[in-house]
């Protein structure tokens, strides 16, 4: 009971403000659905401490059907709950962030008249990322999957009059959807290799899936997937990776990135809700629920690791020189979901949960701080035209601040002493270091680089906003002013979890509670030891990120507080490489060359050159030509062929049941 | 009611509306809202009577239920109906449509409107005649009929240039007909019987099974349609209007489907085996060339008819794919579709009423002043893309994993479709809906009337309630497909026996 009203108020929710905002006003409509909303979250809490924190006999899973959905031969799928301790943890990161952004949007959207239709929209987004973390299997995952997916194209596109928020919105989805088609497509290899697309037969045949070594079923071609025969390990591989695909279009990654930095058009606590802590780490739950068979298969791991590496470190190249406020925190989104898919990669499934957990507090922090200074300067959003706001905004800015100093990682290595982001960070790259991965090394090098470029930009957005002189106009600095109390009391409750969520949890998510805690909800292989081994690594490689992080505050602190004329001379002497990092490694321009324009050209040829050039001409048209005097006169239809056309059908009925009669009386 | 001919008096019903409409005036005070009346009473009527046979219709029995039959001139040909789990829905969903399209004619038919009603419900006598028919010259005679009437409702109540669209129509069909005709034929002749429950156990020789799904995948795959014989579509949709294109879309799209399952699959297994690899190329073809043909239209109805040909490729590689998922894949695609792009039809319907122009770049804004015409067609344009949660997605779904199990390549090609109709289904809705309401023509248009709500709200409740709950429509085929699976396998299974036992 208690889970579906965890899943089913924001439903409710949505559909009231939906339906009937507009006859029970914007107020209404607010409080409706942020009260369902802390409703939910607070039932979260209690699922997660039952749950997760009980002291439980080992693998229980909780089930719970509500009704049927589709059956067809083999595919067997209902609408069920699946509720373990994944499912618990995601419930407190989804509902109690969305708790806040909605009570936190009743300031932010003050003016909007749309209201109603906003808070709409945010409960149907909660209400899809419920159903995709509590899946029974992967259609209903699918479901929530593109649910969210739904809901964020409405909320990217919420202010339909700029083109380019429409742009946008359109951009998320479509890219979104070319993850799909890999998801889609794993689903389907997931029914043909198990019978079946539920969890608990997959997982079920998962554990005896692969042939012990030596026995000769090992090696023996069972399927042809694309042209590749493949035995049943690589088989697994080619799945993994398919389902992968998903991963990295909702998630952002490396190649499928493109939409999530221009799915900031859409308003901030939006960013803050579905581009920074939840939806966009659908991707690396859908990896740590699969671990079944994730853990099959080290060729798909080792995908898995790179492409996290690759986007952990393109993201922060990218990062070091946006403008736009909100750009750069998306672009750190980007990269600490990177960090997310090493350690999903290096089968440290656990830590990869405990910086989603983390991740989501002060990544949400940090957005809603960014939308408070956004709010203060009148709507400006680029840090060049900020400066000086500290004296202004003071609580915003310790906020900010708090959220930064738990992305950087501040702590000390050794002890207990440090923000959230220290603790999940540092396991991260720690397991990085120590997994046997083949691409462990570059995996490792690629993260404490991103480590540093992380902490410099985090303090140049932190300068460039909060210190120094103003620059923008005396006109808005007259009228800057500090957040009501609504907006910034979600602030302190995610600056809470900001600076306490590592220092509680580690013992749980990647400790010494793991096995009591996860209780099997995450899958690993008994050879998998990373949660013993990377404890063992070098004392240099427990320091690296700190390292990393105290260079990158001091470079930052210099170029932006000490020599500030420092970032234009060094623009100008570096062009070739600034116009590259500011023009995102021009991945749009690529793309739009590539897939966009080609796609239109050809999708003109086939329409000009093979409908009407060819089919049109030789088909139809070249026998009209043959009758055209035909047609021509026969304009009226009284006089014109549908007469014929009845005449010819009679007379060949006509001719047929003669034929019957004659051939039956014989 | 066991003896009641009910599906005599569903396919005949309309004929009684037809009656009444030849005794009502079309001049005078009274005379358009007499025939409106009459119309959509008919319409509504033949509707619920449908209705009764799926309350009747037994779940749990695979053959053919509500059986009629009586012999006819003593030719062996009879008058012989019948539904099974395959045909039943589609009568119904034929039942369906059709007061929608009454309402659709409401305000925009001006001229002859006693003669357009009249045509629309013949269409709907042989329509449900084609679901219902079990003898293959009835079910011809029908087949082919459907063709008078639209060809009629193009030809005299279309856009400027409906000559030329009804003429390729016409063009089209007819080599399709000519041919099954001859199928017709050589079936008799081999057979000795005209009855199609007899010709699905006789088993065809595989030679002549050949020829016979050659001649028939003629006139299907033109209805379909198939590419290439798909573009008399386009032009039919664009000039037809908004009623005759719900009915084309949502009903005589799926006659061709209807016969691919009926006759192509069922009786001629071993030719439909043999030529699975030529239907899946033309299907995968015509998914990704039409899609993107769709998304560079500037005319809304041609896009969405454009879209309608992709959406009839995952229908055709469903059923060629001739396992469980993929067949009942196929068959919801098809209601599915039904409901979705005969929606979208009378989307475009309402705004043309208003402005009488379907170029996209006419509109853009409508969200500011039509904000609850904005969420319907937002429904259904997520329907179109396949959003689960629709009914669009279920199908195409089920078709891909239907035909992952046999072709991963026609999977992976198809599974494009995923972003391609997202592409052009969200780009039109930003056309068209999103942007700033700057055009001086659109500041006046008004939101949805009742009676557009009428015909919008239940077809979105519908989308919405099968996307969640697709059970009943699965309860209903289950058996029937099954059957029609594994008379398919154990037939090819024993053909293989057969040339195992020859070498």
């Amino acid at each position: 009971m208690i889970y579906k009203a965890i899943v089913f108020l924001p439903l409710i929710g949505f559909l009231i403000a939906g339906l009937f905002g507009r006859s029970i006003g914007a107020k209404a409509s607010e409080y409706v659905t942020s009260g369902f909303m802390v409703i939910a979250a607070i039932l979260s809490w209690i699922v997660f401490f039952n749950v997760a924190l009980a002291h439980g006999d080992g693998h229980e899973v909780i089930k719970v059907e509500v009704m049927r959905w589709i059956q067809s031969g083999g595919i067997d799928v209902e609408w069920a709950f699946r509720v373990d301790t994944l499912t618990a943890v995601m419930f407190v990161v989804v509902n109690t962030v969305s708790s806040l952004v909605h009570i936190y949007s009743i300031g932010y959207m003050h003016h909007d008249p749309h209201r109603p239709r906003f808070f709409a929209y945010l409960s149907l987004f909660t209400f899809a990322m419920l159903m995709l973390v509590t899946a029974d299997n992967l259609a209903q995952m699918f479901f929530g999957w593109e649910g969210v997916g739904l809901a964020s194209y409405l909320l990217i596109g919420f202010w339909y009059k700029k083109p380019s928020a429409s742009a946008a919105a359109m951009k998320a989805f479509i890219v979104n959807r070319v993850g799909d088609f890999g998801f889609v497509l794993g689903i389907a290899g997931v029914f043909v290799l198990f019978g079946s697309i539920s969890f608990e037969t997959i997982f079920a045949a998962a554990a005896s899936y692969l042939p012990a070594e030596g026995s000769p079923e090992a090696g023996q071609a069972i399927i042809n997937i694309f042209g590749l025969t493949l035995d049943k390990a690589n088989a697994i591989t080619v799945v993994c990776l398919l389902l992968f695909m998903g991963a990295m279009g909702k998630s952002a990654q490396f190649l499928l990135h493109t939409w999530l930095p221009d799915a900031m058009e859409g308003p901030t606590p939006v960013s803050a809700l579905i581009h920074a802590a939840t939806m966009v780490t659908a991707g690396v739950f859908l990896v740590a629920r699969m671990s079944p068979i994730f853990e099959l298969s080290h060729d798909a791991l080792t995908v898995v690791t790179f492409i996290g590496a690759i986007t952990a470190f393109f993201a922060a190249t990218v990062g070091l020189v946006q403008n736009d406020i909100k750009r750069v925190i998306a672009y750190s989104t980007c990269s600490q979901l990177g960090y997310m898919f090493v350690a999903l990669g290096v089968g440290a499934y656990g830590a990869a949960i405990f910086h989603l957990f983390t991740h989501a507090f002060f990544k949400a922090l940090l957005f809603l701080g960014a939308g408070s200074v956004i709010h203060a300067v009148d709507g400006e959003q680029d840090m060049r035209y900020m400066g000086g706001l500290r004296k202004h905004i003071p609580i915003t800015f310790w906020m900010m601040t708090i959220g930064t100093l738990a992305l950087t990682g501040v702590g000390i290595p050794g002890t207990m002493f440090g923000f959230a982001g220290f603790f999940s960070k540092d396991v991260i790259i720690e397991s990085a270091y120590a997994s046997h991965s083949t691409v462990s090394g570059i995996a490792f090098t690629l993260l404490v680089i991103a480590a540093l470029f992380t902490s410099f930009y985090s303090w140049r957005l932190a300068f460039m906003t909060f210190f120094g002189k103003p620059r923008a106009s005396a006109d808005v600095m007259h009228h800057v002013h500090e957040s009501p109390m609504v907006m910034l009391a979600p602030l302190y409750v995610l600056a809470i979890g900001a600076v306490l969520a590592g220092v509680l949890f580690e013992g749980y998510f990647f400790g010494h509670e793991y096995a009591e805690f996860w209780k099997g909800a995450l899958f690993t292989l008994p050879e998998n030891e990373i949660l013993e081994e990377f404890h063992h690594v070098p004392a240099l490689v427990k320091w690296s990120p700190f390292i990393a992080m105290a260079l990158g505050f001091v470079t930052a602190w210099y170029m932006y507080i000490k020599s500030p004329s420092m970032p234009r001379r060094l623009a100008q002497s570096q062009k070739v490489l600034y116009e590259f990092l500011l023009n995102k490694w021009y991945f749009d321009e690529l793309y739009d060359f590539l897939f966009v324009r080609s796609a239109k050209a050809l999708g003109r040829f086939l329409w000009k050159k093979g409908d009407i050039g060819v089919i049109d001409t030789y088909g139809p048209n070249g026998v009209a030509a043959r009758v055209v005097d035909v047609t021509n006169r026969v304009v009226k239809l009284q006089s014109g062929y549908l007469y014929h056309y009845a005449f010819a059908m009679l007379i060949g009925i006509a001719a047929l049941v003669t034929w019957m009669m004659l051939g039956s009386s014989i | 009611m066991t003896d009641w001919p009910i599906l005599s008096t569903v396919t005949f019903l309309p004929l009684v509306g037809v009656l009444l409409l030849l005794l009502t005036r079309e001049e005078g005070t009274y005379g358009r809202r007499n025939i409106l009346n009459v119309s959509l009473f008919t319409t509504t009527f033949t509707f619920v009577v449908s209705l009764f046979i799926w309350i009747g219709f037994d779940n749990s029995n695979p053959g053919f239920q509500m059986v009629e039959k009586h012999a006819w001139l003593g030719t062996g040909i009879s008058y012989h109906l019948g539904v099974d789990g395959i045909s039943m829905l589609f009568v119904i969903l034929t039942t369906f449509l059709m007061p929608f399209c009454v309402l659709a004619s409401w305000e925009s038919v001006g001229k002859r409107l006693k003669e357009y009603m009249i045509a629309f419900l013949l269409l709907e006598v042989v329509m449900v005649g084609v679901f219902v028919s079990l003898d293959i010259v009835l079910f011809y005679v029908f087949f082919e009929a459907t063709l008078i009437p639209m060809f009629v409702i193009i030809g005299v109540w279309g856009g400027k240039d409906r000559v030329y669209a009804s003429y390729k129509f016409f063009l089209y069909t007819l080599t399709g007909s000519v041919l099954m005709m001859l199928a017709v034929m050589a079936m008799y002749w081999q057979t000795g019987t005209t009855d199609i429950t007899e010709l699905l156990k006789y088993g065809f020789p595989a030679g002549m099974q050949t020829w016979l799904w050659l001649a028939c995948f003629a006139a299907f795959s033109v209805k379909m349609p198939m590419w290439p014989v798909h573009t008399w579509l386009p032009d039919a949709h664009v000039q037809a209007p908004t009623a005759g294109s719900v009915i084309l879309a949502g009903v005589m799209l799926k006659l061709g489907g209807y016969g691919f399952v009926r006759f192509s699959l069922a009786m001629f297994p071993l030719a439909s085996d043999y030529f699975a690899p030529f239907v899946f190329t033309l299907s995968v073809l015509a998914i990704i060339y039409t899609s993107l043909v769709a998304m560079m239209q500037d005319d809304i109805k041609k896009l969405i008819a454009y879209s309608s040909v992709a959406h009839m490729g995952y229908v055709t590689m469903g059923i060629f794919a001739a396992n469980v998922q993929g067949l009942q894949g196929a068959l919801f695609q098809m209601l599915s579709h039904g409901i979705v792009s005969g929606a979208l039809f009378l989307c475009v319907g309402v705004v043309y009423d208003r402005l009488h122009t379907r170029e996209i770049a006419a509109y853009g804004g409508l969200v500011n002043n039509m904000p609850k015409y904005a969420v319907a067609f937002m429904v259904f344009t997520m329907a179109n893309v396949g959003l689960p949660g629709t009914s669009g997605f279920v199908g195409e779904f089920l078709t891909i994993i239907g035909v992952f199990r046999v072709n991963t390549w026609v999977a992976l090609f198809a599974a494009t479709g995923v972003i391609l109709s997202a592409s052009y289904a969200l780009w039109l809705y930003r056309r068209v809906i999103f942007g700033a309401l700057e055009k001086e023509s659109l500041k006046g248009l008004l939101d949805l009337s009742a009676r557009e709500k009428v015909i919008l709200y239940p077809l979105i409740a519908l989308t919405i309630f099968y996307g969640f709950y697709p059970a009943p429509i699965f309860d209903a085929t289950a058996a029937s497909v099954d059957q029609l699976v594994n008379n398919y396998s154990a037939a090819l299974q024993a053909a293989k026996d057969l040339a195992l036992n020859v070498h």
